[in-house]
């Protein structure tokens, strides 16, 4: 019992990494779209810049943390100035292959720089473990959590109350119309890429803050897939909980087949079982919009 | 702009023949015969790539029809293609013959295929995506723990291919047989496009509720792209299992996959030269970028240890320039280079 529990509190941490990412998809997808396959890269790139500034400039973490995050907003407008604008309106496959070209180029960047070695941060945080309900977690795993809740209640808000975040929401519930409103479409697209930058970068910290980083984190864009599928596409709420859901599946079914079966590397792909039902039962997830088709 | 000036059609056959032209069969036919002379010039490590890109085309066709040509996008091209390698080995080793090994691979590909073409009723676009995203990487972690039957992590060694006695165990020898094996798939492909599956799979893409009204049934025709594209594939991999002699799952992972889809969209979507085009672009690719790393070496020696880095770089990166630059791929550029020489000298 208190592996399964265990398990399960390790899910929710990896979980709420999985929401982070899967939120800058989903923010994203809401106002341009746009399918990004670059996800994973994204985190990557905020990960290795933070390590760098950190370690090879000895800048203190907190200051190192913020640069990373100015680092990100002109990645996200350079990306999205560069390399999404002149598709603006192309076909999906189109939309597809250009970010997962992105992901090939942002990925051999890293490893000329970085090398492929596996690179470890800095401690930041004690690690002696807090018990929780009799359960050791180490610090860093709860200051994950932690973060993400704050990172979700922020863009919530934001979206919910901002003047931009009212505009994005009308780009994305409709193009033209809230072109015609006054809204800079062009303006909203940056922005939201650089949303997407920013919290795939948050997720890229805390994910070297817990295992180090090398140039495979990538892979975390994948699973970004299961947890936006499951939650809809287009629902931030359902990339908090799709990601917070398949973090906890994905770990306990992994821990239920090393156990049951001695079946190991199961995590791989038990999101993506998981993914296949889900696509079957129910297409738009448990919050996207259903989208009807008139003829 | 179809055939050259002072052809004409007097009859449907005509139009819909795959070879319109005289001329048109002769340039097929030098370029057949070339092809054929090719091996006695070309060292071998240049017939080697020869090969590879052959495989490559055979592929990349096979993907062409079922994106290009019928708009179902697919991830998981390299997981099918792995299917055809393993289904294929497997019947070799235990005997089976070989032109009868690679038609049961790729008879079971197709139906791995058809399966996981199933969703493809319900989903579309980004969707059905990633629903072959996940069709990937559950055959490849089927591929790595598939125990006696893929060999698991270890992999499956394979004899070279045996036809009546015949064994292809040079690269030349290989090269012959490859170069039916493509050219029998680029035919194939040719004529399933100009028939009524064909037209059926175009409005499917184009718009598949006016495809539904007009009496297409969608589901069937869906299934039959999923089916004969992953055939091909199937195909393919037997071919390259056979070629290379070792097979393992991490050979077909989701870079496979994407490798082709970029061939397929380099090349021209729904296209079947423009595949042949994007099989030898994106084969030559990191060969080149290989030699040209070779010959750097000298003056940066540190150039050999990131050369794979770089290789996947510029991958990308012609991936990107290509679809802001050159979106319809290989093929819109053919035909504007025969546009222009049909024109010349007057351009207009």
């Amino acid at each position: 019992m208190e592996y399964y529990l265990q398990l399960i509190v390790n899910g929710l941490v990896v979980g709420s990494i999985y929401s982070l990412v899967a939120l800058g998809f989903v923010i994203i997808y809401k106002a341009t779209k746009v399918v990004n396959f670059a996800q994973g890269e994204l985190v990557m790139v905020g990960a290795y810049v933070c390590f760098a500034l950190t370690v090879q400039f000895n800048i203190p973490f907190i200051w190192a943390f913020l640069i990373t995050l100015a680092f990100s907003v002109l990645l996200g407008l350079a990306i999205e100035r560069m390399v999404l604008r002149p598709l603006i309106g192309e076909e999906h496959i189109s939309v597809i292959m250009v970010t997962v070209g992105m992901s090939s180029v942002l990925k051999s960047l890293v490893q000329l720089f970085w090398g492929t070695q596996i690179k470890v941060y800095p401690q930041v945080l004690p690690s002696e473990p807090v018990m929780i309900a009799g359960l050791p977690v180490a610090p860093v795993y709860i200051a994950a959590f932690f973060l993400s809740v704050v990172l979700f209640a922020v863009f919530s808000a934001f979206f919910k109350y901002s003047r931009t975040g009212v505009a994005m929401r009308a780009t994305a519930f409709d193009q033209q119309a809230a072109q015609s409103m006054g809204i800079g479409i062009k303006n909203i697209f940056a922005m939201s890429w650089c949303i997407a930058c920013i919290v795939s970068a948050v997720g890229g910290v805390i994910l070297g803050n817990i295992n180090g980083i090398n140039s495979h984190i990538g892979h975390l864009g994948l699973k970004v897939f299961p947890a936006v599928i499951l939650g809809g596409l287009d629902s931030l709420l359902g990339a908090a909980l799709g990601g917070l859901i398949i973090g906890v599946l994905e770990n306990v079914c992994d821990g239920a087949a090393r156990q049951l079966f001695n079946l190991g590397g199961f995590r791989e792909v038990a999101a993506f079982i998981i993914l296949v039902v889900i696509l079957m039962i129910k297409p738009y997830g448990l919050f996207g919009t259903k989208e009807i088709e008139r003829v | 702009m179809q055939g050259k000036c002072g052809l004409f059609f007097t009859s449907y056959q005509g139009e819909a023949r795959i070879f319109q032209s005289g001329f048109q069969k002769i340039m097929i036919g030098l370029l057949v015969a070339g092809l054929l002379a090719a091996p006695f010039g070309l060292g071998s490590y240049l017939v080697s790539i020869m090969n590879l890109i052959f495989i490559a085309v055979i592929g990349a066709v096979s993907l062409n029809l079922l994106t290009g040509v019928c708009g179902q996008i697919s991830l998981g091209h390299g997981a099918f293609i792995g299917v055809g390698a393993f289904a294929a080995g497997q019947c070799t080793l235990h005997g089976v013959p070989f032109p009868l090994a690679i038609l049961t691979g790729g008879l079971i590909t197709a139906m791995v295929g058809m399966v996981f073409g199933v969703p493809s009723l319900r989903l579309k676009g980004i969707y059905l995506a990633i629903a072959t995203l996940a069709a990937q990487l559950v055959l490849e972690y089927t591929f790595l723990h598939g125990g006696e039957l893929t060999g698991g992590s270890n992999g499956l060694l394979l004899n070279p291919p045996e036809i009546l006695g015949f064994a292809f165990d040079s690269e030349t020898r290989m090269y012959y047989l490859l170069f039916v094996f493509a050219c029998l798939s680029l035919l194939m492909v040719s004529n399933i496009m100009r028939s009524k599956y064909g037209r059926a799979f175009v409005s499917i893409r184009d718009f598949y509720l006016s495809a539904e009204i007009v009496g297409v049934n969608l589901f069937w025709y869906k299934i039959i792209a999923f089916g004969v594209s992953s055939f091909l594939a199937g195909v393919a991999g037997g071919l390259w299992g056979h070629y290379t002699g070792y097979i393992s799952g991490e050979q077909f992972n989701i870079g496979l996959s994407i490798t082709y889809l970029a061939m397929v969209v380099i090349g021209g979507l729904g296209s079947v030269i423009g595949s042949v085009f994007g099989a030898v672009f994106l084969t030559l690719l990191p060969e080149v970028l290989n030699v040209l790393a070779n010959g750097l070496s000298g003056w940066f020696p540190a150039i050999n240890q990131v050369v794979g880095a770089i290789q996947h770089g510029v991958f990308g990166l012609v991936l990107i320039l290509f679809l802001i630059y050159e979106p319809e791929g290989l093929a819109h550029r053919w035909r504007l280079i025969k546009a222009y020489w049909k024109l010349y000298p007057f351009a207009h």
